[in-house]
């Protein structure tokens, strides 16, 4: 297990020790500043094994945070935690600094306490912890018996994420699906490869300890629906469905029940919370299609031309609309012109970036650039990096459809239709990149 | 009131976000002394500011063990964030000052007692941290309350407190019966309490390798999957880890559990994901492969693994290393998604060399354009380590896919062309490989090859460029030019590139041997006469007597035809493999390395796998798994690289007399004679020419290894034996039985000497053994198990020693085998890795057993049957090789056969020859057919085999040790 947790500045001064295991010595500490933090290469792995001694490692920042073992520990699970953590410390003081953790280390102290026990992990979940790691040290002699009993009940329960008693005199959900959407072109348009990864985030605003159902476009659930009722009309059931390649979620949904129902049922955390993550890859809509055309003209001269066309309804915008284009490190000058929008070379980041604000559906936009080249002699040639691209479209480029988020509270008397829901579906860029 | 109270609190809050960073500030010199009056100071609001400086203090490195009795003095408050501060400086400090640290044993107890259960666990958790022999003794009643308390998060609190006293005082946990208490919590209601305690108990299981803590029933294992869909994630990942040590009864349960554990692979936790993969893949080896849900798990695994490569980079890379481990042992699960592989180019770069390594497993076929295409992309990025695989990674599709090979070489001729210095000779290395696996097919390319000679600085790429030179000098007009330039600086060069220059010259010289003289005449008073290196002497001195006393046995050896190299490269050695899915999830599966290799001491890790009941299924694999770690170090590389060549040189001489043991394997086929001999050598040697003159090293050493004699000697020497045993015609029962051999050598087994034999008895296969204790202290406690093995061998019960094995006493057990194991391919075919567990190791060893062993009683074919096999099977599987010195007539000969379950079908006499034909069936359903040709008056017999499988050459090589 976890024999000891470090958190360092940038110039790897240590800011927070926690050891958790005898074997761990306080060497441990200066080994990783000098052979990671002082190293001179680049680091090449997250994980690091000096002297038998493996080191764990994720940055924030200029932030390091080390985890350290001796045994042979589930990997998987300190990389988890090492996030957790850092979520956890952003839910308490916001983010992760040198100075907010300097500010507020006994408060980093008291967590590691209570979230790590001889380097188990324990229950890391912000709602649960914060009903009791308040620093607000004498707290523990104002509780009654029965809230005592109600927090250790919540920290060790079933339940770990919601506390009992929450009221709202407006019970109100909102459900974003978020996706990027990955793409990755061959300079003839053929898609190597292109994927979506979407969240289903919730803000829930519900009193008390409501059973919430989840249900979307998924082929499966409808196909398994147009042979359950073939009375059905065809159209309902022949509704455009989309294939979900892989679905994970949050510990509060039931994963028994989807695996063996495919239903999406659980009792939400109360406020914000990742519902669910996927990932799809057939028929996905493509926002926009980048086609380049980079024609080098002798040794000192490069052509550029790049066209990009939108590829949804015309009634919607796009937004944000920005196209990165690499030039390579002896570039002298560059000359651009585009149709719409705004371009400019970046000399500090060896590209053109061409900003649109917004765009609609359906149309199609050029730039072209002329690249004046220093003449040089490295042999080495520019690698070509690939044409990125960055947008914001108002619609799930995987086809995910929000078909129901049904909300049951038993012993509170408000019913589903009492609940406000709001769905809203965003689809941004993750890695877009054409080849050139 | 209320009001007021949390006014000031907030106040304090305010005050304390503003101050907090002010503690790690001070370096004044009095400081300690300051602190050690703030500490006393009456002021409650003085007294915690003190601490906290104390602590952060403490935090930078600073020794303030000074003020121990001080801050043990805050310690009884009612303040609980002040408590909390004392209690880590005292877990940080107890141990430098034991004697104070018993000052805080009194408020501990008290604390135990406490109304809040928050603080009850506070104290039991903050007790187990210090490490203080006088104290914990005082801790035990505390912590059995504690065990028992009514609220579970005291309980959860309480079980790892068990495991934090076992690691300071094992035999006080276990005197005081705390481990029973902790087995009882598996069954507590509160699903943490029961995942805490599993963690716990796997720990302390884990250094008391013969316990049996962890006594893991099929009720227990209910227990754990209800409490594993309630629990944290956290805890959902102790019991995953837990379960994996599980070894089901039989397909059904094994099936029954996947079930229950596969709605795991979809939770957002990616360990609980991967420990959820580590059990699936484990169990799965139990499920009948034509079962339905077979094929489902299969699917079911994919979409989980690929979306790991969604999560942070730093999870990437722990799943990447874990799924590759995962398509060597089973490809076809992500054999449809090489995409996901396709590297990103703004991945970290440790996500795109292993992204890269998984591509090139993946490779195949039908996917080989594509890769391809992203592999020169590759090639032109930045980073030298990437690129330099990238190429590598061309080389290996060559080998791998055959249809590629032309396209890969003109990819990497491409490359060659771009005069990147790093990507030049990286292509040449790999090109050297391709060379090897189809030799004469595009030699075209060595023109273009020798125009970069002179960029070459790296010895590997260099030596590469040597051998190619030297191996096909005789296309090369001026390779006695080349070589020779390299020879001006041979003292400057690596040994690598001094051996492959040496080597290169001879062979040169044995191709062109008008020209060259002068040249090897040169090389050879080089490396013998000026040189340092004993490798390097003696190869030259090998060389130079071999030419001087006959450039025909020079010839033969040194050029002799290369085997080709493998086409997968870079696996990971089986039985490791094996190891390390056991791992997944692991650090272990991180470094592709067992435990051993990286934890230190007495953790036991390599005993983890070995179950205290000998017997079924799974737990087969432990044999390897120690053996992977302990014993053998086997170079998991089918190339070796370079550096390995040496090493293996050296080994060679110890090979080939392989004459220890039961009965040889004849490998191969009888008529490669003398290439047998030298086979095991030359299949790992890199150059071929190596490979010639390690051969050589090996006939210096050993007798010289005319072809005949070498191969006749162990092969009639069976045969005499099964010819000679048994005394007399008529002895229906028990087939021939070798004498029994040392397996386990006393050094070996920490004196524990086990020899032994196979027989078989009424129709039963039995191992004969006789246990003697060579140490001074009693064994006791054995147990046995056999690793999987080509025909399913395993034993049919427990390991009968009753009775201790006192020192200096001999026992002979009979251990009845049966072959429903699970079975995999050995070599040789005939070869059975062993555990041996006793109260003191667990020893591993290997063992090769008569094939004659595994002849059943009713293998005998009919007449007509048996004239339609014989035509049926196709020469291919047919072969030949004569008996020597058998003076035996047909008759006796076919009794004698017959007593070993090799049954005479028909017998005819053509031209004063008896010709015998024979069946015989092995154990799992393989006729072997045989027709045996007996002059009479000729010591010689003529044995034709056939036999209607593919598996043909082995069985026939098999049946040829009798």
């Amino acid at each position: 297990m976890i024999g000891g947790l470090f958190i360092y500045n940038h110039k790897g001064e240590v800011l927070i020790s926690r050891v958790y295991r005898d074997d761990i010595g306080r060497n441990a500490v200066d080994a990783f500043r000098v052979n990671v933090i002082h190293a001179r290469q680049q680091v090449r792995s997250p994980v690091t094994n000096i002297a038998r001694t493996s080191f764990f490692h994720v940055k924030r920042s200029n932030i390091w945070l080390a985890a350290v073992t001796k045994q042979n520990v589930n990997a998987a699970m300190v990389f988890e935690f090492l996030y957790k953590m850092c979520d956890v410390m952003t839910a308490y003081f916001g983010k992760i600094s040198e100075e907010n953790i300097k500010n507020n280390f006994v408060l980093i102290y008291e967590l590691l306490d209570e979230i790590l026990d001889f380097g188990y992990p324990q229950n890391s979940e912000t709602g649960a912890l914060k009903t009791f790691i308040t620093q607000q040290g004498i707290k523990g002699q104002h509780q009654t018996k029965e809230e005592q009993s109600q927090i250790t009940s919540q920290v060790t329960g079933q339940i770990g994420w919601r506390r009992e008693g929450i009221k709202y005199r407006r019970n109100e959900l909102f459900l974003d699906v978020l996706e990027s959407v990955n793409l990755l072109m061959s300079p003839q348009g053929q898609v190597l490869s292109a994927h979506v990864s979407g969240r289903v985030v919730m803000k829930s605003y519900l009193s008390g300890m409501p059973e919430c159902k989840f249900g979307m476009n998924d082929k499966i659930v409808i196909d398994k629906q147009g042979k359950g009722g073939a009375s059905d009309d065809a159209g309902k059931s022949g509704k455009q469905s989309i294939a979900i390649d892989d679905c994970t979620f949050h510990q509060c949904v039931r994963l028994s029940k989807f695996d063996s129902e495919r239903s999406i049922s659980f009792i939400p955390p109360d406020g914000e919370y990742e519902l669910m993550r996927y990932r799809t890859t057939k028929d996905i809509i493509l926002p926009f299609r980048v086609i380049p055309l980079v024609r080098e003209v002798g040794r000192t001269k490069l052509e550029v031309k790049v066209v990009i066309k939108s590829n949804f309804k015309p009634s919607l915008l796009a937004q944000k609309i920005e196209v990165r284009i690499p030039t390579p490190l002896n570039t002298s000058g560059v000359q651009v012109i585009c149709m719409k929008g705004k371009a400019k070379y970046k000399a500090s980041e060896n590209a053109i970036v061409w900003k649109i604000k917004r765009m609609a559906g359906m149309k199609e936009s050029q730039i072209s650039a002329e690249i004046e080249l220093l003449p040089t002699n490295d042999k080495k040639k520019w690698a070509r990096p690939p044409i990125s691209m960055n947008f914001e479209v108002p619609f799930a480029p995987s086809g995910l459809k929000v078909r129901y988020l049904k909300v049951f509270e038993s012993k509170l008397n408000y019913s589903d239709h009492d609940v406000i829901k709001w769905v809203r579906y965003i689809g941004r860029s993750g890695i877009y990149e054409t080849r050139c | 009131m209320q009001e007021w109270a949390s006014q000031l609190c907030e106040n304090r809050q305010f005050g304390s976000k503003m101050t907090d960073s002010k503690y790690f500030t001070t370096t004044k010199k009095g400081e300690i002394f300051e602190l050690k009056a703030e500490l006393n100071s009456d002021k409650k609001e003085k007294k915690k500011e003190a601490v906290k400086k104390v602590i952060a203090s403490m935090t930078v490195g600073k020794d303030v063990s000074a003020l121990f009795p001080d801050v043990v003095n805050c310690m009884q408050t009612d303040n609980l964030e002040l408590k909390k501060l004392v209690y880590l400086y005292l877990m940080n400090y107890a141990k430098s000052q034991p004697d104070m640290a018993i000052m805080a044993v009194n408020t501990f107890v008290k604390d135990c007692e406490d109304p809040n259960p928050l603080i009850r666990a506070l104290a039991v958790r903050t007790m187990g941290c210090i490490r203080v022999d006088k104290i914990t003794e005082y801790l035990c009643e505390p912590l059995r309350k504690c065990l028992k308390d009514e609220d579970p998060y005291v309980r959860k609190t309480a079980a790892v407190c068990v495991a934090k006293l076992h690691d300071i005082n094992a035999q006080l946990v276990e005197d005081q019966g705390f481990l029973d208490t902790l087995k009882d919590l598996i069954s507590d209601s509160n699903p943490m309490v029961v995942a805490n305690a599993v963690a716990a108990l796997s720990e302390i299981a884990e250094s008391h390798p013969n316990s049996n803590l962890l006594d893991l029933n099929p009720q227990t294992i209910n227990k754990l999957l209800t409490a594993l869909n309630e629990c944290t994630e956290w805890g959902q990942i102790f019991i995953l880890d837990c379960l994996a040590n599980y070894t089901p009864r039989d397909d059904r349960e094994s099936q029954s559990i996947c079930e229950r554990v596969t709605p795991r692979l979809s939770h957002a936790n990616s360990a609980v994901v991967l420990s959820a993969v580590k059990v699936l893949m484990k169990f799965m080896e139990m499920l009948p492969k034509d079962l339905d849900y077979y094929g489902t798990l299969l699917k079911k695994l994919a979409p989980p693994l690929v979306t790991l490569l969604s999560a942070e980079p730093e999870l990437q890379y722990v799943a990447l290393r874990n799924i590759n481990l995962i398509v060597q042992r089973r490809p076809e699960i992500l054999k449809h998604e090489m995409k996901v592989f396709f590297v990103k180019y703004n991945d970290p770069i440790y996500v795109k060399l292993e992204k890269l390594d998984i591509m090139i497993r993946l490779a195949s076929q039908a996917n080989i354009a594509q890769v391809l295409a992203e592999l020169k992309e590759y090639a032109t990025e930045v980073d030298v380590d990437f690129v330099r695989k990238a190429v590598r990674a061309i080389g290996r599709c060559a080998i791998k896919v055959e249809q590629s090979a032309e396209r890969c070489v003109s990819t990497l001729l491409d490359l060659i062309q771009t005069k990147v210095n790093y990507v030049v000779q990286e292509a040449i290395v790999v090109i050297k490989d391709i060379f090897r696996k189809y030799p004469n097919k595009y030699e075209s390319v060595i023109a273009t090859l020798c125009e970069n000679l002179d960029s070459l600085d790296e010895p590997e790429a260099r030596a590469a460029m040597i051998w190619i030179v030297g191996e096909y000098a005789e296309r090369i007009d001026n390779a006695d030019e080349l070589l020779e330039s390299f020879l001006e600086g041979f003292h400057d060069e690596s040994t690598q590139v001094q051996l492959q220059l040496l080597t290169a010259i001879v062979k040169l010289f044995l191709k062109k041997p008008t020209e060259t003289q002068e040249l090897v005449q040169q090389v050879l008073s080089l490396a013998t006469q000026d040189s340092d290196n004993p490798d390097l002497r003696d190869r030259g001195y090998i060389y130079w007597r071999l030419l001087s006393t006959d450039p025909v046995a020079a010839k033969e050896v040194v050029l002799a035809e290369k085997p080709l190299i493998s086409e997968e490269t870079d696996l990971i050695e089986p039985t490791l493999l094996e190891e390390l899915i056991c791992h997944i999830g692991t650090l272990a599966s991180v470094y592709h390395k067992p435990p051993s290799a990286f934890v230190e001491g007495s953790r036991g890790v390599q005993h983890k796998r070995l179950p205290g009941s000998a017997g079924s299924g799974e737990s087969v694999e432990s044999p390897d798994t120690g053996s992977a770690a302990g014993v053998s170090d086997a170079p998991p590389a089918v190339i070796p690289s370079q550096g390995d060549l040496l090493g293996d040189l050296l080994n060679l001489d110890l090979t080939p007399p392989a004459t220890t043991g039961p009965p040889p394997p004849a490998t191969s086929g009888m008529q490669l004679g003398a290439m047998d001999l030298l086979g095991g050598g030359l299949d790992s040697l890199l150059g071929g020419d190596l490979g010639g003159s390690s051969a050589m090293g090996a006939g210096f050493g050993a007798p010289p290894a005319a072809p005949a004699a070498s191969f006749s000697a162990p092969v009639s020497g069976g045969l005499d034996d099964l010819f000679d045993l048994g005394g007399g015609v008529g002895m229906p029962m028990g087939t021939y039985s070798p004498p029994k051999t040392v397996w386990l050598p006393a050094m070996k087994g920490k004196g524990l000497e086990i020899s032994g034999t196979f027989a078989r008895r009424a129709g039963v296969i039995q191992m004969e053994m006789t246990l003697t204790n060579k140490a001074m202290s009693v064994m006791t406690d054995f147990a046995i198990q056999f690793n999987r093995n080509s025909f399913g061998l395993a034993p049919a019960g427990p390991l009968q020693v009753l009775t201790p094995l006192s020192p200096n006493q001999s026992i002979e057990v009979t251990l009845p085998l049966n072959t429903v194991g699970p079975v995999m391919k050995m070599d040789p075919l005939n070869n059975l890795q062993v555990a041996v567990k006793n109260n003191i190791d667990v020893f591993y060893f290997s063992c090769q057993y008569p094939i004659s062993m595994l002849f059943v009683e009713d293998g005998k074919m009919e007449r007509q049957v048996f004239l339609a096999t014989w035509k049926d099977i196709s020469n291919d599987n047919e072969a030949q090789f004569q008996i020597k010195d058998c003076h035996l007539s047909s008759d006796a000969a076919s009794n004698k056969l017959q007593g070993s379950n090799i049954f005479t079908i028909a017998k005819r006499t053509v031209d004063g020859q008896d010709m015998l034909y024979q069946s015989t069936k092995l154990s799992n359903g393989i006729w072997v057919l045989a027709e045996l040709r007996v002059q009479t008056g000729n010591p010689t017999f003529t044995v034709s085999l056939a036999q209607q499988t593919v598996w043909s050459n082995h069985c026939s090589d098999c049946a040829a040790n009798y």
